[in-house]
């Protein structure tokens, strides 16, 4: 069986027509001022999936979880958990919870006094209050900082007495802004782990908020591409890498190489598409891209191949010179420029660590990829 | 840097600390003096705390004083820290600028100008003059001290510390006496100390809006003075002296202390 990307994926209500859904946004607008941050949006949202809303920063994607916890009211539109219009319940009796950017620990308490405040707003009893904060603290693996204040801790740490504390309550969707932002790198890797375990563990809906498309390419079943306070597309890392559905997405997502130029339709679903100084790309991935229309050919770095001589039995090939090459140790990425000016980006990955036919700059080199390599994007 | 002592550095230091201090050496020192004399020492004494202590006009003053300035200090803490947390939080009602400069006004308002006014209203409303009337002046005095330190905390407030009490289920009244309230405590604190200060040191306005029995400290010095200074007032100032430095010093070591501790305890965090 044929799939896009290299996961098969069990969990997909998305593509359930009979699946219920858990979050719904329907045409929700807000405006500040005469500044849109979202734009008449509708998406809808699973229970038990891991969420991302990914975009550049102002592109609206925190005021979406803002609404969501019930910080800021949409001004047209609703939103709905569970099948309940969210509108006028303010956030304290909103079952969402929500670990902040800054963690928003609070100074004063301790650690567990931290992770209690929330059981005890809800007036839980005393020793099941106790039972809880050890379980959240186990769960986080800061047993033995319980009596510690927030700025005794790491900035791993804090991270993860705020996690303890935005999930000790067992809401029903956890909104998460930013949640690795203020880690290092290491560090942040390790966390995407742990987050994605715990969300199996507790079997919680997460909605994340992220600029970094790589954390939302590990973490999601699904991520939003938002551009201006308009999703752009929603689809799985897979599908928004390998099929994104317009230049933006194709650009905002990854390392890509463009081409723009006019289809010449072939049979079901092939194309060539002319891109002037006598290249001409033959796809299968034409989609409903009608005859004459103009288009964007995208192809990814990793799908082109760089050879020294014209493979012989390449249906793409063309030929450049070698501008730029940056060793990266597991892959090679080679900047060549076609002699049309056109500079693309071809990725290698070492996988011997001895190279058979190496090339160097300035050399004469082709550029070849499949048919099936690149996809057509229409908008 | 050049860190060697010149002489002209030493000079400059001695002169200027001189000129600060001079004075009120000869106060302390005085204050010890045998004689009943001020400018001639006669030998060392307590004799004058002594009396101090029996001189009952002073002590009512003293009485006095305390009250006043620990009932204007917390209401206008109060009166303070709210002002504060609106022009804070509320930016965008009408006539905000207008709010927050007449909030502010009285710092540079001339004393004289405050005390002369307030003395015209009550007098308008026919209220009698006394403890009433003198803690009220101090209250509108000291309230734009406390609203300009407490804005000045609540201004770096991270106010996602609130919305994360709110989202974790705290009604925004609760939310306010757990976690706002507390974060900025300090703030208010050093406050109520400042505005404690100016109304136990103030002379101007409790002149104006002071009335028969109740004669506030300065003004009872102020008016002993007048008939000549005596080695008792000397030595009420030198507690008062004293009272003032152990606060100002108290306070700067547990503050300083604090602030070693949070070192400290962020480098071990680092560290492990």
């Amino acid at each position: 069986m044929k799939s896009l990307g290299s996961i098969r994926r069990d969990f997909a209500p998305w593509n359930d027509p009979n699946a219920k859904p858990y979050i719904q946004f329907e045409n929700v607008t807000k405006r500040f001022g005469d500044f849109t941050a979202v734009n008449n949006l509708s998406l809808t949202i699973f229970e038990r999936e891991f969420f991302a809303l990914l975009g550049a920063s102002g592109c609206g994607k925190s005021t979406l979880l803002r609404m969501l916890a019930g910080f800021e009211e949409p001004t047209a539109g609703r939103i709905l958990l569970d099948g309940q219009d969210l509108r006028g319940i303010p956030p304290y009796r909103r079952p969402v919870n929500m670990m902040f950017q800054s963690y928003a620990l609070f100074p004063h308490m301790t650690v567990e006094n931290n992770i209690a405040f929330g059981l005890k707003q809800d007036g839980m009893a005393r020793p099941d209050i106790e039972r809880r904060v050890g379980e959240m603290l186990k769960l986080v693996k800061l047993e033995q900082f319980a009596k510690r204040k927030p700025h005794q801790l790491s900035g791993g740490q804090r991270q993860r007495v705020a996690l303890a504390r935005s999930v000790a309550k067992r809401p029903k969707v956890l909104l998460l802004d930013e949640p690795l932002g203020a880690l290092d790198k290491k560090l942040r890797e390790e966390t995407q782990f742990e987050l994605m375990d715990l969300q199996q563990e507790l079997g919680l809906t997460f909605v994340v908020v992220t600029h970094d498309q790589e954390e939302a390419m590990t973490m999601a079943d699904r991520i939003a591409i938002m551009d201006k306070g308009e999703v752009m597309q929603v689809a799985t890392p897979a599908e928004v890498y390998e099929a994104p559905g317009s230049r933006f997405v194709a650009g905002f997502v990854g390392n890509v190489n463009m081409f723009e130029g006019k289809v010449a339709r072939g049979a079901a679903g092939a194309a060539s598409i002319d891109a002037g100084n006598g290249i001409t790309i033959r796809t299968e991935n034409a989609g409903d891209a009608a005859a004459g229309a103009t288009v964007a050919f995208a192809i990814r770095p990793e799908k082109i191949k760089v050879s020294s001589k014209k493979p012989a039995d390449a249906v793409n090939a063309i030929e450049g010179e070698v501008y730029d090459i940056a060793y990266l140790g597991d892959m090679t990425v080679y900047h060549i420029k076609l002699d049309d000016g056109h500079v693309v980006r071809a990725s290698a990955m070492n996988a011997a660590r001895v190279t058979e036919d190496p090339l160097t700059w300035n050399d004469r080199a082709w550029v070849s990829f499949r048919p099936d390599a690149g996809v057509v994007l229409t908008r | 840097m050049n860190a060697t002592w010149s002489r002209f550095n030493i000079t400059s230091i001695v002169l200027g600390f001189a000129f600060l201090y001079l004075p009120i050496v000869l106060l302390v020192v005085f204050s010890f003096n045998e004689s009943k004399l001020v400018t001639v020492w006669g030998g060392f004494s307590t004799k004058w705390y002594v009396s101090l202590f029996h001189n009952q006009g002073l002590m009512d003053a003293a009485w006095v004083t305390v009250r006043v300035g620990v009932i204007s200090a917390t209401v206008a803490t109060v009166l303070g820290t709210l002002a504060a947390l609106t022009l804070t939080r509320y930016t965008r009602f009408r006539g905000r600028m207008l709010f927050s400069g007449m909030v502010f006004a009285p710092l540079v308002m001339p004393e004289v100008i405050t005390g002369l006014s307030l003395l015209l209203l009550f007098v308008a409303i026919g209220m009698d003059r006394g403890l009433m009337t003198v803690t009220l002046a101090h209250i509108t005095l000291t309230m734009c001290f406390v609203a300009v330190v407490v804005q000045s905390r609540l201004v770096t407030f991270d106010r996602s510390l609130e919305e994360a009490a709110m989202d974790l289920g705290a009604p925004p009244v609760k939310t306010f006496f757990q976690i706002t309230l507390p974060v900025i405590m300090p703030a208010i604190v050093s406050g109520w100390m400042l505005a404690f200060t100016l109304s136990l040191d103030d002379l101007v306005i409790a002149s104006f809006t002071s009335g028969p029995g109740a004669t506030t400290l300065p003004m009872k010095i102020y008016s002993q003075v007048r008939l000549g200074v005596t080695p008792e007032i000397n030595a009420a100032c030198t507690i008062l002296i004293a009272i003032v430095a152990v606060g100002v010093i108290a306070a700067s070591v547990v503050n300083k202390r604090r602030e070693v501790q949070r070192q400290l305890d962020e480098q071990a965090a680092q560290r492990g």
